[in-house]
């Protein structure tokens, strides 16, 4: 007989709950400007440490330093804010439009608007992102995607491009360099490989960025995509957003617990950096050194972009059931707007009043395209579009039985 | 609208006839696809150096380089998932599930992204990909190598499914699949490789050398998706089958002595029901036959159509002939094939009332 104690399975718990905080200790952080940068021709293997630790650029004080410090003019930092600002204003209008039932459902990016937003600012016209739904920003930094276009398809209205076949959110934009949203998890990531194979195979020089959450690389999706990527050496960046909270499960319940998701990249034999996802410079920096390498038949690189989803995962959710209330305010990596805006009034570049005043440009450009979007319908209103649309583009041309049930539906 | 027959595809272009096998056939729909288009790539398990486990992909590699044709990972997930993305792209991936009992992990990117990918994006991307994938047993294969799942994906909105039965119909849909701008799941009867198998397993197998529809132009020609053909004229009973079976179905109707149209849906979905009602108005019953399992197959949708389209024409009840509701069993195989007493018995069924 065995003198050993009886077996116990292990369950992962998150630190904090409702009525008690968190101990971020869990998250390892590095000091800003500590992690070194090694020249994008690197090896997987010379990239375990930064698998393991965190790069920072903007240190406490919103100054920017370290190896990885990009360079970028302050104009388009600024820019870079304003899209941020933008983004958690266009999130918060909808929202309430969700309340009052003119959207059927929303899901913001609060707190981690730096991830999309600077990594936009590092990929070039013609590469393409296949997001989860909380890459809204990829958008949001354009100039060419009018937010009421955005809008109408989260209204499911009569001028939704999406013909009201999609939940909010789920967004299509081919001419932006954003595939369709899937709605099931990370599925993209395979995708987001193959798109960059066929660059490859065909000698071209676009690139492919793909996303994926904490919890969803989970999925047998996000090792294939990364053997894939590896094996074929395909120039795509693999991002993984660990914003800690896949729904209500904790990041440990994904495989997080004393590792990182960065370190799975090594691993397979690709380039992995582990980032502050809500320092906008580090993310810039990382996204082009990702980019560069990419470009340069160097193959894939996995980035694990460290951020904390502040909101609740959808508007169906309630996170006051799962964690504390405050985790976000204590969140150790701050606010991703914040920390930009204050590196930039230490650069002499914004300003309180400017902050002020853009802020209010854009609450009224957000209103304005409200007010437009509205003018087409809402779910509320039932200006959506005509049922017999759902009949098209399920085939390039319509067959017989389906032309027999629009028949149907119409008689 | 799309040609009814067989017939009417055009290959007086097409050049020279020769004697394929349909392995031959379905490597020579490759091999004038990648001449003719650069955005059509080849890959899947082993299909690179080595040519496929049944060699279907043989000399592509060499002929048009490793970027066309390549090795993929054991992974049936990943290698549709990045056909999906690659179709997403612009190409026209040609991807090959080793036997289609292994597609089943690739059950998410086939049905929830490259059937939806036109819809759900309002056709913004499209995915013109084509999934080969041997089917079928009567090989010795077992349970895991002798699945018809065909129903599996006719049951999907956006796929289009299609499995040949012969080396000329092989060509010219496979060529009308890679063309196509849906995503098609191209079901190859791995039994009629070689051969036009008629379920006599105890008998030698005729070489496709010696049939006519073994003969088949080796260059460019069509086969157009959604037409069935009529493969045997009769007058007493109509047979509904495809693949292996219509051989089988053949057999029967000659042993048994009964006049049945035999039609070659080749299409199984959308599919002709033009051609399908057209018979059964004329001959007034209907036996469908296919290798797969019985319930839930794609005999009941058959059925379900030829009832509600030709009811006030039918003398008799539809009669169903199809694989036992069990796994495919190795040893006992031939007594799980519906072979063609099975076929011949529901033939004079029909014909009693």
């Amino acid at each position: 007989m065995s003198q050993r104690p009886p077996l116990r399975l292990h369950v992962p718990e998150p630190s904090g709950r409702p009525g008690h905080e968190t101990d971020f200790s869990y998250l390892h952080l590095s000091e800003a400007g500590a992690v070194r940068r090694p020249p994008v021709d690197t090896s997987h293997f010379d990239t375990q440490d930064l698998a393991y630790d965190l790069i920072r650029v903007l240190d406490a004080e919103g100054n920017a330093v370290g190896p990885w410090v990009p360079e970028v003019s302050p104009d388009q930092l600024c820019r870079g804010l304003r899209a941020m600002m933008k983004t958690r204003i266009f999130d918060a209008r909808m929202l309430v439009a969700q309340r009052q039932k003119k959207i059927s459902f929303y899901m913001q990016c609060l707190g981690e608007e730096a991830i999309a937003v600077a990594q936009a600012q590092a990929l070039e016209p013609g590469d393409m992102c296949f997001p989860t739904y909380r890459q809204q920003g990829l958008l949001l930094a354009r100039d060419d995607i009018p937010l009421a276009e955005l809008m109408c398809q989260l209204m499911s209205n009569e001028r939704d491009p999406l013909k009201g076949r999609q939940l909010p959110v789920m967004y299509s934009y081919k001419r932006a360099g954003f595939f369709t949203i899937s709605g099931n998890l990370a599925t993209q990531f395979i995708q987001a490989v193959g798109w960059a194979m066929a660059s490859a195979i065909k000698g071209d020089t676009r690139i492919a960025s793909g996303w994926i959450g904490d919890g969803a690389t989970a999925e047998a999706d996000f090792h294939t995509a990364l053997t894939f990527a590896h094996v074929y050496r395909a120039p795509v960046i693999l991002n993984v957003v660990n914003n800690q909270w896949a729904i209500s499960t904790f990041q440990a319940i994904a495989g997080g617990e004393s590792t990182t998701f960065a370190a799975r990249g090594v691993g397979c034999g690709i380039a992995s950096l582990r980032v502050d996802g809500n320092d906008f410079l580090a993310v810039l920096a990382a996204s082009r050194w990702a980019a560069e390498r990419a470009r340069s038949n160097l193959g894939p690189t996995l980035v694990e972009w460290v951020t904390y989803r502040a909101g609740a995962h959808s508007t169906s959710d309630d996170p006051s059931k799962y964690r504390p209330a405050d985790d976000w305010q204590r969140f150790p990596l701050g606010d991703p707007v914040l920390r930009l805006k204050q590196h930039l009034v230490n650069l002499g570049a914004w300003s309180e009043d400017e902050h002020r005043q853009a802020q209010a440009e854009l609450e009224a450009e957000v209103a304005e395209a409200q007010k437009e979007a509205e003018s087409h319908g809402t779910l509320l209103d039932g200006h959506i579009p005509d049922p017999a649309t759902m009949f098209q583009d399920v085939y390039a041309e319509m067959p017989a039985h389906l032309r027999e049930q629009l028949r149907q539906l119409e008689a | 609208m799309l040609a009814r027959t067989k017939q009417a595809s055009d290959d007086a272009s097409a050049g020279e006839r020769r004697p394929m096998t349909m392995i031959q056939a379905l490597r020579s729909a490759l091999d004038v696809t990648m001449g003719r288009d650069d955005n059509v790539v080849v890959f899947g398990q082993d299909v690179g150096y080595f040519g496929g486990v049944f060699r279907v992909t043989e000399g592509l590699q060499a002929k048009y380089g490793p970027s066309r044709c390549f090795d993929a990972p054991i992974n049936e997930g990943g290698i549709v998932g990045v056909a999906v993305g690659m179709a997403a792209y612009g190409l026209r991936p040609v991807a090959e599930i080793q036997f289609a009992d292994y597609f089943y992990p690739a059950s998410d990117q086939i049905v929830s992204e490259a059937a939806r990918l036109r819809y759900r994006s309002a056709g913004d991307f499209t995915c013109p990909l084509t999934l080969r994938m041997p089917c079928g047993g009567g090989i010795y294969g077992g349970q895991t190598h002798s699945q018809s799942p065909e129903a599996l994906f006719t049951h999907v909105c956006g796929l289009r499914t299609v499995m040949p039965a012969n080396p000329y119909d092989a060509k010219g849909l496979l060529i009308s699949a890679i063309e196509c701008d849906d995503p098609v799941i191209f079901l190859e009867p791995k039994r009629l490789y070689n051969g036009p198998f008629d379920g006599h397993h105890d008998r030698p197998v005729v070489p496709w050398s010696k049939h006519e529809l073994g003969n088949v132009p080796e260059g460019y020609y069509c086969v157009p998706l959604e037409s069935a053909s009529v493969f045997r004229a009769g007058t007493q009973v109509t047979v509904l089958a495809y693949g292996t079976m219509v051989w089988v179905s053949q057999a029967a109707a000659e042993e048994s002595g009964i006049d049945a149209e035999i039609i070659d849906l080749r299409s199984l979905w959308p599919m002709d029901l033009e051609t399908v009602v057209a018979s059964v108005k004329k001959t007034g019953r209907c036996v469908i036959v296919h290798e797969a399992t019985r319930t839930s197959g794609f005999g009941a949708e058959l059925s379900a159509l030829v009832q509600e389209h030709c009811f006030w024409h039918l003398e008799s009840p539809i009669e169903r002939v199809a694989g036992w509701d069990t796994p495919y069993p190795h040893a006992t195989e031939w007594a799980y094939f519906p072979g063609p007493e099975r076929v011949a018995a529901a033939l004079m069924r029909a014909m009693e009332t």
